[in-house]
């Protein structure tokens, strides 16, 4: 049943071709439905998933001669991400709803997009998980250069092929891991049990991670994402910063840990201080936390400071990953989670409701607008947002970043420090962005202008709604999520990952 | 029944913003009373008997196997007295924020948002819920401040975020450190543990920093909660925000920041420093002493020397809660097995928390009384700008009198049992600091008559002389919280039956083991 | 010497007889009866009448004995050779297809023949396992290809192209010529197996390298590999829109099969090994060479084309290059691969120059500007163009994905793993990615010029893109329908 998500997702992308070109009102109606169906059969298995296993959804034999499967399965973490995928799916389409030039074919990309990602979340054998992985990469590249804006076309190449680049490095490394295991199967399972030798884990394991990790905005191969997710319309903005991400980290643990655990090992002499592969990229992701908010701190245009952030809260991600521990690994699949939905809001309101009323988005021109007072649900969305995003408690991102900060201080208590920089770092440049430009002159009234700014329709306040709510949700519960990530991490999967330096 | 309490407010703030502007200020009023009524209820069913928790909830909530957290709710005599006062302040707050014309639902919706933390803050039983709450009511405080207030707002809210952020982080280090450490964030387990005193040796035999001796790294983590709650309450030299903030913000605000905010810093030190802490604050119980002393004094002297009513009474608050300070750090003194000086501990421990009732309840009519004033005079509130308003407001006058004494110290009046009683205990115990800090004394009785002569005594100005006196709602509304100042002054028994037995255990927890 | 049993060699050329048969009857009938019609009427019934002929063909092969040899090696029936010939049959029939709505020439029934001919070349090429029939079938290919190139007499480049393409054709030619000559020298055979078994064991005699060096240049000249592919690129532009597609798709196929059974059969025990760094002289570390240079400079130089068929030149070089790989990995998978790689590959490239000849005829050229906005006037074909681009690029559920992914699997296997060059094909797709996605730029994002003239691609062709899109999108989804019945052909050919 789980499969249906990417059907009926391409066959909603499918469908919106036929419909006639000046049709932009069914073609938002069916890309909203298509959307809910996916979200709801997500939903569905998310809740009624029993604890600890591994649901196989389908498995058929494909390519019989090279053992490729068409295998579909999903464990905790998995529907996890699913259901972050329907969300964003949907709270993207009602972000979407001003966009009246191509509509069909806008949303004929993005369900195309939105399959391939349920695609990626539910492959079980790896040729198929990269092929619907390569898949994004097409739908995304018009999204950005068709109906983007800030250098869309150079913004556009650039996402695309860094991150083809990135998977072709993959690429590589699943070949050889194919090729060494005897080209029998490309099962995860099987791969994951299949014992490499560590000269070969210890080369193939850093290729294979920093593949997935560049689309997860791996300091320093993350500067395609400020670029693209500033230049990609508001709802390909979510989705990419959201989801797409994502799919780099879920790579990096699903893949890269999995199948080579003993790439992580320590390694015979230490080199500049470093002993291991999980302190290299330990440390990349925590000047990567640090770098990102840094560099939001000082930008001009609005959509920057949260591209950048985006950045930054990716390096929390990535340095829950290589803590090794439950703590840590669960803090990271939930700061997935959340920064999903929070970095989808944050692009929501620069994007449509304030870029797309003002049409700046630089900081010291939006200052004297008065935007509290013109629109402001935006100004109360944002500042739910930022908060969230900075891990004021009560939110999902407070959640995600103790377990990470905990997790990283059992495992490299010297980072922690720095993350704790981070994140006081990510206080401040919320903090500002959000001053200047929503708070800068709240004394100042604003005098009936010529140009009012339009009111915030109801498909952004429903959108903005079921996201904060989402994440307030979390914040309070974070168990309905835990509980099913925790026993997967458990999985016989991540045996190999136990066995070796696991903590 | 607590999560009701929670909940009550935050919920009246959603059905506030979607009723809009006729309707706000009624319905935030409403859900106030009702919180009111709903934290009497709690009043009439506690056992005063017992010192301990009552109407406890517990049900799991994360369960990770190295992040165990309950959802722990829970209320001794303390917990409910600071309920009840913030019952009974923010009616008040909402009462006087009658001049109020923009955004007006925002307004009261974060009002109720902010006394959903304070309860949240007040009931929590782990250093997880009460640290979720006590960050959250940063963002109503701020806002409101920098909405609605003066000139000088943003600059005035900005300085209160970031001294408030900079404690709260200090704490959250402190609290993830023996986290780490002992796996719990339970304020009971780790009171019992520091009663034990185990805690700190175990927290600093994980930690082993190197070079810094263990004790030395215990006083860095008791350093680390201390500053969080030293800046709220806020304890010299830590109080530079105050004046700012407290002025800036329209009164209604300032009513709130006083008479509740401020106590959830003093709740702090009763609740979590104190009884998890108290080694580390006999260590350095001499600094705190003068910092108590240096609190109450300075603040009075400033006091005296401001010339807007709201600053005045912005130090005032300062220098009132200074006292609750001096009692606590006289009550963390090491004084062995002497049952005499343990019983002063209980007198103290009781003084500091009427204190810290009638101080809200006093300073809340205070500013009550400085917003009609406000109203009245166009926002003019300086101390010069009136005079002779007797002549023409006499009831006013009566009424603010009665109030303003009641700050002064008044016997009579709530705001003196509470100051007795922190004298009495703490004068066997820190006779040096509490004999400087009869200083604070004198000084608040010269500014709070010198405030008393300027407005209402001496010539009547011409511009006052349509100064409309209070109206019959106006004195309706007034008429319980004035009526209550007298109840407290002259039946404390009232406040008291319920707190002493609380008083008396959570003396009895702090065993000195050195 | 046996006697030649001529009904055998009929029975097994019957397919080739076919299409020469057509072939002839087709001119006849244009030259004798239909020289006053209109040359559209022409196309269209020499090319009926031709894809008659050549599915006609492909029923024939379907019957001919699967496993047969005739005067060792002289022609050669085996099921791989079988779908290799049928393979070409239809490619040849798609190219037909494409013809029937042309106009370029008036000498219709001559260009039919020459196709055919060249068809029947390009079978009796893959037919056959012995230097001279080799040589024979490769010289009528070439020779009509040259001529096919040429048959534009209206346009200067198309002259230009096919002098270039004749003149480095026999040039390389000769350098086959010669090292053939040199390896009956050295085995006393024309037939692979023979010269196979001749120079087994034995170190590399120079004259043997020489026969390497030069067999490499006559083949790499065909498949369009560098540094022999200058020709490529003006053909490409020049030649009329189905002679650049059957050069581009056709002769591709027959030429790399015929390589790899040179190569793999013929200097067996001469391979020597290009696993980095454990190099051994032989045939194999001098393609990977020219492989590498390949996948390199026909990447790097497509970045800077402002035409879609120099583009295509310059990718089909680079294609070559990653497919030089599996020949020089030589295993049965490996040929597995080079196949299901070429035949997706020339399918993906005659629907490029199916939608390439609609556009230079409706807008006048095939320069990227004209390419501006064709999502929005022409959707149907603009969605064509969209799959044969991607699939060229390798993104997956295509065809094109595939066959990479597949390919550069059997290049890592075994203990000749060739692992830098790998590399190296998987880095140079990444670049390709690059000059792909400007042309869909063009495509779906420009915004059409404002004096654009309307396309309405022609029926037929249209028709031909969309079953051509949806082999490349079925046989990526589906790879084992093509895959397993290469594999069993190779596998019961016993390669």
């Amino acid at each position: 049943m789980l499969a249906w998500t990417i059907y009926i997702s391409f066959l909603g992308a499918g469908a919106m071709l036929l419909l006639p070109k000046r049709s932009a009102a069914p073609a938002r109606i069916l890309a909203l439905l298509t959307a809910i169906a996916g979200f709801a059969i997500g939903l569905s298995a998310f809740l009624h998933h029993r604890t600890g296993e591994m649901l196989t959804v389908t498995d058929v034999p494909w390519i019989p001669s090279l053992g490729i499967h068409y295998h579909l399965a999903a464990d905790g973490i998995s529907l996890c991400l699913i259901l972050l995928t329907g969300i964003v799916a949907i709270t993207g389409i009602l972000f979407s709803w001003n966009i009246d030039d191509r509509t069909n074919e806008f949303f004929a990309f993005y369900l195309l997009l939105i399959g391939a990602v349920y695609g990626v979340f539910l492959s079980y054998d790896l040729f198929l998980l990269f092929v619907f992985y390569e898949i994004v990469i097409i739908p995304k590249y018009f999204l950005i250069a068709i109906w983007g804006s800030t250098r869309r076309e150079y913004g556009a190449m650039k996402l695309a092929l860094y991150s083809f680049i990135g998977s072709a490095m993959v690429l590589v490394g699943l070949i050889a891991a194919y090729v060494v295991a005897g080209a029998q199967s490309m099962s995860l399972g099987d791969l994951a049990g299949y014992p490499f030798s560590p000269h070969f884990q210890m080369l193939a394991f850093p290729l294979v991670f920093v593949g997935f990790a560049i689309l997860a905005g791996l300091w320093p191969f993350h500067t395609w994402a400020p670029t693209g997710h500033v230049a990609a319309p508001t709802a390909a903005s979510m989705l990419l910063a959201g989801v797409v991400m994502k799919l780099g980290a879920y790579g990096c643990l699903r893949v890269a840990m999995t199948l080579f655990p003993l790439g992580l090992d320590p390694w015979p002499h230490h080199i500049l201080g470093l002993g291991s592969w999980r302190d290299v990229f330990a440390v990349l992701a925590v000047i990567g936390i640090v770098y990102g908010a840094l560099v939001a701190l000082v930008q001009k245009d609005f959509k920057f400071v949260i591209g950048y952030s985006s950045v930054s809260h990716m390096g929390f991600i990535l340095l829950g990953l290589m803590t090794l521990n439950q703590l840590g690994l669960s803090g990271a699949v939930i700061q997935m989670f959340s920064h999903g939905i929070l970095a989808g809001l944050l692009f929501a309101v620069v994007g449509r409701m304030v870029y797309a009323r003002t049409h700046t988005r630089e900081l010291a021109r939006l200052g004297p607008m008065n935007l509290n007072q013109a629109i402001p649900f935006a100004a109360v969305a944002f500042v739910l947002a930022g908060m969230a995003s900075m891990g004021l408690p009560g939110f999902s991102g407070f959640v995600a970043e103790l377990m990470i900060v905990l997790g990283a201080w059992h495992a490299f208590p010297a980072l922690a420090v720095c993350v704790g920089f981070g994140i006081l770092l990510g206080v401040i440049y919320v903090w500002r962005a959000m001053q200047k430009a929503f708070f800068a002159d709240s004394r100042k009234a604003i005098a009936p202008s010529d140009h009012p700014l339009p009111p915030i329709t109801i498909p952004e306040k429903l959108g903005a709604l079921i996201l904060i709510a989402t994440s307030i949700f979390i914040g309070i519960y974070p168990q309905v999520l835990l509980h099913l990530i925790i026993p997967a991490l458990n999985s016989p999967l991540f045996d190999g990952l136990h066995k070796g330096s696991w903590q | 029944m607590l999560t009701l309490l929670t909940l009550l407010p935050i919920a009246g703030a959603l059905l506030v913003l979607a009723l809009g502007k006729n309707l706000a200020r009624v319905t935030a009023l409403v859900f106030s009373f009702a919180s009111l009524a709903l934290t009497l209820i709690l009043w009439f069913r506690f056992d005063p008997t017992s010192g301990g928790l009552q109407f406890q909830e517990i049900h799991p909530w994360i369960a990770l196997s190295s992040l165990n957290v309950d959802y722990h709710l829970g209320i001794d005599g303390l917990g409910l007295l600071m309920l009840l006062l913030a019952a009974i302040v923010v009616p008040i707050g909402m009462a006087a924020s009658s001049e109020i014309q923009q955004r007006v639902p925002l307004y009261y919706a974060l009002i109720l948002l902010f006394q959903t933390c304070l309860v949240g803050t007040f009931t929590a039983q782990n250093f997880f819920h009460f640290f979720l709450f006590w960050e959250l009511s940063l963002i109503p405080a701020f806002f409101l401040i920098k909405l609605w207030g003066g000139r000088n707002a943003t600059s005035a809210a900005t300085q209160f975020l970031v001294y408030t952020m900079v404690g709260s982080v200090a704490m959250l280090l402190t609290f993830l450190a023996i986290f780490l450490t002992v796996h719990t964030f339970d304020f009971a387990t780790l009171a019992a543990l520091a009663q034990q005193n185990q805690l700190m040796t175990a927290v600093v035999g994980n930690l082993a920093w190197h070079g810094i001796p263990p004790h030395h790294v215990a006083l860095i983590l008791f350093a680390g909660a201390f500053l969080g709650f030293a800046v709220k309450v806020p304890l010299f030299p830590f109080h530079t925000w105050l004046p700012a903030a407290y002025t800036e913000a329209p009164t209604g605000t300032t009513i709130l920041l006083t008479g509740a905010m401020s106590k959830m810093g003093i709740y702090g030190f009763l609740r979590i420093l104190l009884p998890i802490f108290f080694p580390q604050m006999q260590q350095v119980l001499t600094p705190l002493l003068w910092l108590a002393v240096a609190t109450i004094v300075f603040s009075a002297y400033a006091a005296y020397a401001q010339k807007d009513l709201k600053r005045i009474f912005a130090y005032s608050s300062i220098n009132h809660l200074g006292y609750c300070l001096l009692a606590i750090f006289a009550i963390a003194k090491f004084t062995g097995a002497d049952a005499n000086l343990t019983a002063e501990k209980y007198a103290a421990m009781n003084g500091v928390f009427l204190q810290a009732f009638n101080h809200g309840l006093t300073a809340a009519t205070v500013f009550w009384f400085i917003a009609l004033l406000e109203k009245r005079s166009n926002g003019a509130r300086g101390l010069n700008d009136f005079g002779g308003l007797r002549k023409v407001a006499p009831v006013f006058a009566g009424l603010m009198g009665i109030a303003l004494f009641s700050s002064l110290g008044l016997p009579g009046l709530n705001g003196f049992i509470g100051e007795v009683l922190i004298f009495k205990g703490s004068f066997p115990l820190i006779s040096w600091a509490t004999s400087i800090s009869v200083l604070g004394l004198l000084m608040t009785a010269l500014f709070v008559l010198t405030v008393i002569q300027r407005v209402f005594s001496g010539p009547l100005r011409e511009k006052w002389a349509a100064f409309p006196d209070l109206t019959p709602g106006e004195r309706l509304a007034l008429a319980p919280a004035i009526a209550l100042m007298f109840a407290l002054g002259l039946y404390p028994q009232l406040i008291l039956g319920a707190v002493n037995s609380t008083a008396i255990q959570m003396v009895q927890q702090l065993k000195l083991v050195f | 010497m046996n006697a030649i049993n001529y009904s055998q060699l009929l029975e097994l050329a019957l397919p080739e007889v076919i299409v020469v048969a057509t072939a002839l009857v087709a001119m006849a009938i244009d030259l004798l009866a239909l020289r006053k019609s209109a040359i559209q009427t022409r196309f269209r019934t020499a090319t009926t009448l031709a894809s008659v002929g050549c599915i006609g063909a492909i029923v024939s092969t379907l019957h001919t004995p699967a496993a047969d040899n005739i005067l060792n090696g002289v022609l050669i029936a085996s099921p791989i050779t079988h779908l290799v010939q049928i393979a070409l049959l239809a490619l040849t029939i798609c190219t037909l297809l494409l013809a029937a709505n042309s106009t370029f020439t008036e000498h219709v029934g001559e260009f039919i023949l020459l196709l055919l001919m060249a068809t029947a070349g390009m079978m009796f090429l893959v037919g056959s396992q012995d230097l001279l029939v080799i040589f024979i079938s490769l010289e009528l290919l070439s020779l009509s290809l040259y001529i096919l190139a040429a048959f534009n007499k209206r346009s200067l480049q198309s002259w230009e192209a096919a002098l270039k393409y004749f003149l480095f054709g026999g040039m390389s030619a000769a350098f086959l010529l010669f090292g053939f000559s040199l390896l009956y020298g050295l085995s006393n055979s024309t037939s692979l197996t023979d010269i196979a078994a001749s120079i087994h064991g034995s170190s590399l005699n120079p004259l043997l390298v020489i026969a390497i060096v030069t067999s490499t240049i006559g083949l790499g000249f065909k498949v369009a590999a560098a540094p022999f592919h200058f020709w490529a690129p003006d053909v490409y532009q020049g030649a009329p829109a189905p002679s650049a597609a059957f050069i581009a798709s056709g002769s591709k196929v027959a030429s790399f099969f015929i390589f790899f059974q040179l190569m793999a059969l013929g200097f067996a025990g001469a391979e020597g090994n290009a696993a980095f760094p454990h190099i051994i002289r032989g045939w194999v570390p001098v393609l990977a060479l020219v492989a590498a240079l390949s996948m390199v400079l026909g990447n790097l130089v497509a970045i800077r084309q402002t035409g879609l068929r120099r583009l295509i030149a310059y990718s089909a070089i680079a294609h070559a290059g990653y497919m030089l790989l599996a020949i020089a990995a030589h295993t049965q998978q490996s040929l597995a691969a080079l196949l299901y790689y070429v035949i997706t590959y020339a399918l993906t490239t005659i629907g490029a120059f199916a939608v390439i000849s609609v556009v230079e005829d409706q807008a006048g050229s095939d320069r990227f500007s004209n390419f501006d906005g064709l999502s929005r006037r022409a959707p149907i074909l603009s969605f064509c163009l969209a799959i044969f681009i991607l699939s060229l690029a390798g993104i997956p559920p295509l065809a094109g994905f595939f066959g990479k992914f597949f390919l550069f699997v059997t290049a890592l296997e075994g203990t000749k793993s060739l692992l830098w060059l790998v590399v190296l094909a998987i880095a140079m797709s990444a670049v390709s990615l690059y000059y792909y996605l400007k042309v869909l730029k063009r495509v779906y994002v420009a915004p059409p010029p404002a004096d654009a003239p309307a396309i309405t691609p022609p029926a037929l062709t249209q028709l031909v893109a969309i079953l051509l899109a949806a082999s490349v999108i079925l046989l990526g989804c589906a790879p084992n329908l093509l895959l397993h019945w290469i594999q069993t052909a190779i596998t019961a050919s016993g390669l």
